[in-house]
């Protein structure tokens, strides 16, 4: 069985955004990029699988422009047996899901992986409609993965629940937290022998984007917090009910 | 035509605040390009719900009332919603930001060949073209979205748009719907906690972190919960350490949520923190550091210990709740 992880290269979550062009673009400058933090345990899940001897190969793929190749090498040094890039600059998800769907049609893979959303445009959207765009069943909120005797099992998060499922055939399953425990980082000989493992670049069909981000801006700063005695208690109360009104 | 679909989400038969703040959101949307607001429902739920919907602005119900909705399999309910908004010529198709319509949204808008805009926080600022406002990079900036085909599929971020009655009565129609495939998985077991009150509909949240030093200490914050009827979350290091489930996770890796009151005890503020509740209406803080992040994310702020301020809490929550 072969696990295709789906990877977005994201600012690191501690970057301050600011935006350039007249706001219609993100400020590249100083920006620490790093993989999208549920593509991350979604591969080390897959790994942890490969490791267990339920997976024959891992391989990851992200649609963007040669700057995302660092954290692609870095899949590759976590333990990814290959990488693929295509080569496009993306306006929208769709677009993004369309041309992993085009590029799909000549693969094989048993399972997809896609994180629950990517930590820059927070849209869940690439995922479902990859899988939306390929005909292949879905799944979503899944925080468990396992393959015993070649059944695969998943368990996922309902409203107030959780379910276990058995899939039968192909499918893509968008995870989210519990998946993995903790992100897998590179071995010293992990980021040696990834320097050989492949990396393929694929040109890009062209697919037009159904949205496109206009602007960009900052969210109002807060207010100050307004302290109270702690010896006072009732002080809050009073406050929330009668000037904040939310009690 | 310009007609708004919505998926008026219910749990047991009732419909709960997300659903009906969806109402009023389409019914919005409806005015403003003079077409209807719809709703559509899966699975069993009785009339006297069903007229609520009509007290939010809705003019014509679907009720699929036969099928295998619950749970929520995406195959089955994208193809229940995009049937849905052929049949009323839908223009625009809306769901809440819950846990399925961020799931099946996608789905929908390739099936339609609309653009999607997830987690938008309010109406549009102009309808053609679509052009609406959202949250992005996990609440640290605003973008807006302008969207390029006839058709659009969005989900809206909770408690962004409030509720807003208006009267009205709708029409049900019960409705089949033509081709729904079948399950996509095997289910093999399904457990749910039966009443508890979920964190995505409370409207006030209770949550601690590190700062209560382990799950011994979670008294205080379980009454000041009950007290105030709030649901309890936790931040990440806590449920990874076991002190509390982990559907109580909140942030960035974890739940999302937006309620009117957000109490942060003994919880640092880190960035990855605010991400999940920087959309609360108020936040209070409990931390003995004033330097600690959380003050400039709060509304209000107690410094201390919360080993002594949570209980003192309690028991000023219960003087104000004896006298109002
Ligand atoms: C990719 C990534 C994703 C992440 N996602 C999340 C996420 O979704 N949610 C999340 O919460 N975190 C997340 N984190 C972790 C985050 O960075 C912080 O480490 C975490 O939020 C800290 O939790 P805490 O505030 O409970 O603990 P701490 O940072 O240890 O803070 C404890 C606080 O309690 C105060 N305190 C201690 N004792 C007392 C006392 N007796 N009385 C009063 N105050 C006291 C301290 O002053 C301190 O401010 C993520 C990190 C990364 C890198």
């Amino acid at each position: 069985m072969k696990i295709l992880v789906c990877m977005s290269n994201v600012p690191d979550t501690t970057t301050k955004v600011r935006f350039t062009d007249g706001n219609t673009r993100l400020d590249a400058a100083g920006i620490q990029w790093i993989i999208n933090p549920w593509d991350e345990l979604a591969l080390t899940r897959a790994l942890e699988l490969k490791d267990a001897g339920a997976i024959s190969a891992v391989e990851v793929i992200n649609v963007g422009p040669a700057l995302t190749e660092a954290t692609l090498r870095k899949a590759l040094a976590i333990g990814a047996d290959k990488a693929w890039r295509i080569d496009a600059e993306t306006a929208d998800g769709y677009q993004v899901a369309q041309l992993l769907a085009q590029w799909l049609k000549d693969q094989a893979f048993d399972i997809l992986l896609a994180g629950v959303e990517s930590s820059d445009y927070n849209s869940s959207g690439v995922g479902i409609m990859l899988a939306a765009l390929a005909g292949i069943p879905s799944v979503s909120n899944v925080s468990g993965l396992s393959i015993e005797g070649g059944q695969v099992i998943l368990k996922r998060e309902i409203e107030g629940g959780q379910q276990q499922l058995k899939a039968h055939g192909p499918f893509l399953a968008v995870v989210q937290k519990g998946i993995a425990l903790e992100p897998r980082i590179p071995s010293m000989r992990g980021i040696m022998t990834a320097r050989t493992k492949p990396l393929e670049v694929v040109p890009a069909h062209p697919v037009a984007a159904r949205t496109a981000y206009q602007a960009f801006s900052l969210p109002q700063p807060k207010g100050s917090c307004r302290m109270v005695d702690p010896e006072q208690p009732d002080e809050l109360f009073r406050l929330l009910h009668e000037e904040a009104r939310v009690i | 035509m310009s007609n708004i679909l919505y998926l008026a989400e219910h749990r047991e038969g009732s419909f709960r605040k997300p659903a009906l703040e969806l109402a009023s959101y389409a019914h919005a949307l409806a005015r403003q390009t003079g077409g209807q607001a719809i709703a559509l429902v899966l699975g069993k739920v009785g009339a006297d719900q069903l007229s609520r919907l009509g007290s939010y602005g809705t003019q014509h119900i679907l009720h699929a009332a036969e099928g295998s909705f619950d749970p929520m399999d995406n195959g089955i309910w994208s193809t229940a919603v995009a049937e849905a908004a052929i049949k009323v010529s839908a223009r625009l198709v809306v769901f809440s930001a819950s846990l399925q319509g961020r799931a099946i949204a996608p789905a929908v808008a390739v099936r339609l060949e609309a653009g999607l805009v997830a987690g938008v926080n309010g109406l549009p600022s102009s309808m053609q073209p679509l052009t609406v406002e959202r949250k992005v990079y996990s609440g640290k900036a605003l973008a807006t979205v302008v969207v390029h085909t006839e058709k659009a599929v969005m989900t809206l971020s909770p408690n962004t748009f409030g509720l807003k009655e208006s009267s009205g009565d709708a029409v049900a129609e019960v409705w089949t719907v033509p081709t729904l495939p079948s399950l996509s998985f095997e289910v093999l077991e399904t457990s749910r906690s039966e009443g508890k009150l979920l964190l995505s509909e409370a409207d006030v949240v209770v949550s601690a972190g590190r700062g209560m030093k382990g799950h011994e200490h979670w008294k205080p914050v379980e009454d000041l919960a009950t007290v105030l009827g709030a649901a309890t979350a936790c931040s990440r290091p806590v449920s990874d350490e076991g002190w509390r489930p982990h559907g109580e996770h909140v942030g960035q890796t974890g739940k999302i949520i937006a309620p009117n009151l957000y109490f942060a005890l003994g919880i640092s503020g880190a960035v990855q923190h605010i991400a999940g509740v920087s959309s609360s209406k108020v936040i209070v803080a409990v931390n003995k550091d004033p330097e600690a992040p959380i003050f400039g994310a709060a509304d209000y702020g107690i410094l201390g210990d919360v080993h002594t301020v949570v209980p003192a809490l309690v028991e000023a929550a219960k003087r104000f709740k004896e006298n109002s």
